[in-house]
């Protein structure tokens, strides 16, 4: 009786494993970006290493991008030259990828049953295509990628069950805040997530995305959901190597926790926590910026909730609207879509495919005491710019909702 | 045996707070990261650090993102080990690669108070605080994480190991 990731990690390792156990397991996918290329590389200089494996490196330009300053330019420049001294696997120039954790499934880098890690926290995304992803620090990256292995300490699983229907303007989000804030923010620290159920089966992948991402919010090593029919239609087009799915058996879970998405609310979380969570219905706050994009908000799904609100309207004069696209193959749907357009007419910036003003590096930073409402995964302290400026997480349909009236508002209150 | 003052925080203290990302296009400037490090949770960081060197915090230590420049802004401001009910599983991993300790010690944010002296023995997996005559054991490391501290961290760890088995095989 194993997890799915036990028998993953079993795979990688080469012999049976179960929670607890420390292993060494081989790597199928190693993920670098801008921010920690040139860390990764100066740590492997310093060990004397060369890396082993180039062809599963995939390097993508997407924090500091369009470089913002010379710093960021020289950070930019390090990973360029990183990449042209072995010739990785993958390269995303600035323009021709987007997101780190949209390029990985989109591109189809990852496929079911694979080990990832990468240099960014919120790599445990990839976990919606049934691979085991984890975020390590740059040091840990070089040591891996010179050894081609790395040590885990196997996870016991915590199953998420989504039972009943996701009503209009619900999204995942809604669904992954409830968790964060119901087991709180270290919930499920060292422990995987893995989400199953009817709810999850229903969600296409743009939105189950966000609640493996999202997993490590509540301090989770990894987010999973097995692979299925909407998994296999994905990566049909996509995927660069054969699946090798793996399930969980029944009773193998450490403990299991059911949630009814039917009674689901759109929910906010309020600063400086995922885990500090309302019902939109309940905040009383106006805002000065509202941000569609990022890693769990910026997806053709999202762009598509966005307008869905937005179509024909304008948003508040109080607010500046804040699009990013996720990557640039969603960006292109959007256009041929007309979605682009009619964000511009609603009064919308919109960015080049980036991570943006999520982290507080550029394309949207908030000054003292602003407000933003952001799509993005993340509210703490600073996050987004200045340590006294405010950021509320919630859906894109709450997002777009909350621009259009200035002030953070029920999607369903803006709907007919 | 590490013996210093308390520098004490609350939980669920974030990678954001340790170092915020507007600095981490500096990369991994010593400069840069020690001058920052902790401002936007506690502007007096700075100078609380000059005289005392261990963090004390409760649960969820390093909560967030996976910059490695937050366990090294510490380490370069001067703190040399951190004790917390829980950490954050990625800062954990961090922290010991880039050879700055830390231990889990449940309690220690009750019994603790800020300014107090305390001696923190990492390879018995104990602390004392001798003001208070109180001594909380905490989980030990395994010995191979162990090693990689006492090695100064994972690069000059690896460096060795490699090179050792480099020798091995060419005698």
């Amino acid at each position: 009786m194993s997890t799915a990731v036990e028998k993953i990690l079993s795979r990688a390792s080469g012999k049976e494993v179960t929670a607890g156990e420390i292993v060494e397991a081989e790597i199928d996918v190693f993920m670098i970006h801008d921010p920690m290329g040139a860390l990764v590389e100066d740590a492997l200089n310093e060990i004397g290493a060369e890396v082993i494996y180039p062809e599963k490196v995939v390097a993508i330009q997407d924090h500091f991008i369009p470089a913002k300053d010379i710093e960021s330019a020289i950070l930019s420049m390090r990973l360029r030259q990183f990449h042209r001294r072995y010739n990785f696997g993958a390269y995303y120039e600035v323009g021709k990828g987007g997101i780190c954790h949209v390029i990985l499934p989109e591109e189809g880098h990852v496929v079911p049953g694979d080990v990832v890690v990468g240099t960014d926290s919120h790599t445990p995304t990839s976990g919606a295509l049934g691979a085991f992803a984890v975020g390590i620090g740059a040091t840990e990256m070089a040591a891996a990628m010179a050894l081609g292995k790395l040590w885990f300490k196997v996870p016991p699983t915590v199953l998420i069950r989504g039972e009943g229907r996701f009503k209009e303007y619900i999204h995942a989000k809604d669904l992954i805040l409830k968790v964060i804030s119901t087991i709180g923010t270290d919930g499920a620290n060292y422990k995987v997530l893995e989400f199953d159920g009817p709810a999850i089966r229903q969600l296409e992948m743009d939105e189950r995305f966000v609640l493996t991402n999202m997993s490590v919010e509540a301090g989770a090593k990894t987010g999973f959901i097995s692979p299925d029919d909407v998994t296999m239609n994905y990566l049909s087009n996509r995927a660069r190597r054969p699946p090798r799915p793996a399930y969980s058996d029944k009773g193998s879970f450490e403990e299991e926790l059911q949630f009814d998405v039917s009674s689901l609310e759109p929910l906010v979380a309020l600063p400086h926590s995922p885990a500090n969570v309302k019902p939109a219905s309940e905040i009383d706050e106006e805002i000065d910026q509202a941000f569609i994009g990022s890693c769990t908000g910026g997806r053709l799904n999202d762009l598509k909730a966005a307008v869905k609100i937005l179509r024909g309207r304008k948003i508040s004069e109080r607010v500046r609207l804040i699009v990013i696209p996720g990557s640039r193959k969603g960006y292109r749907e959007a256009l041929k879509m007309g979605l682009i357009d009619s964000l511009l007419e609603s009064g919308a910036a919109i960015g080049p495919p980036s991570c943006g003003p999520c982290l507080g590096a550029h394309l949207g930073v908030l000054g003292p005491g602003e407000v933003a409402i952001s799509s993005s995964n993340r509210n703490f302290r600073g996050r987004m710019g200045h340590p006294d400026s405010k950021v509320y997480l919630a859906s894109p349909s709450t997002v777009a909702a909350s621009a259009l009236v200035g002030r953070i508002t029920d999607p369903r209150e803006v709907v007919s | 045996m590490i013996r210093g003052r308390v520098i004490k925080y609350g939980d669920d203290v974030d990678t954001d707070v340790i170092i915020p990302a507007r600095y981490l296009k500096h990369g991994s400037d010593p400069k840069v990261l020690s001058e920052h490090a902790m401002e936007d949770l506690d502007p007096e960081f700075k100078e609380k650090v000059k005289e005392r060197n261990i963090i004390v915090a409760g649960k969820n230590f390093g909560y967030g993102s996976s910059r490695e420049q937050a366990p090294l802004a510490l380490k370069y401001a001067g703190v040399k080990v951190i004790l917390a009910e829980s950490f954050a599983r990625i800062f954990f991993r961090n922290a010991i690669n880039i050879g700055l300790p830390l231990m889990e010690v449940k309690g220690v944010s009750k019994i603790v108070d800020d300014g107090d002296v305390m001696e923190v023995y990492l390879e018995e997996g104990r602390v004392r605080i001798p003001s208070k005559g109180a001594e909380l054991s905490g989980t030990k490391l395994p010995e191979f994480l162990m090693e990689i501290l006492k090695a100064g961290g994972l690069v000059p760890y690896l460096r060795r190991r490699l090179h050792a088995e480099n020798s091995d095989n060419s005698g």
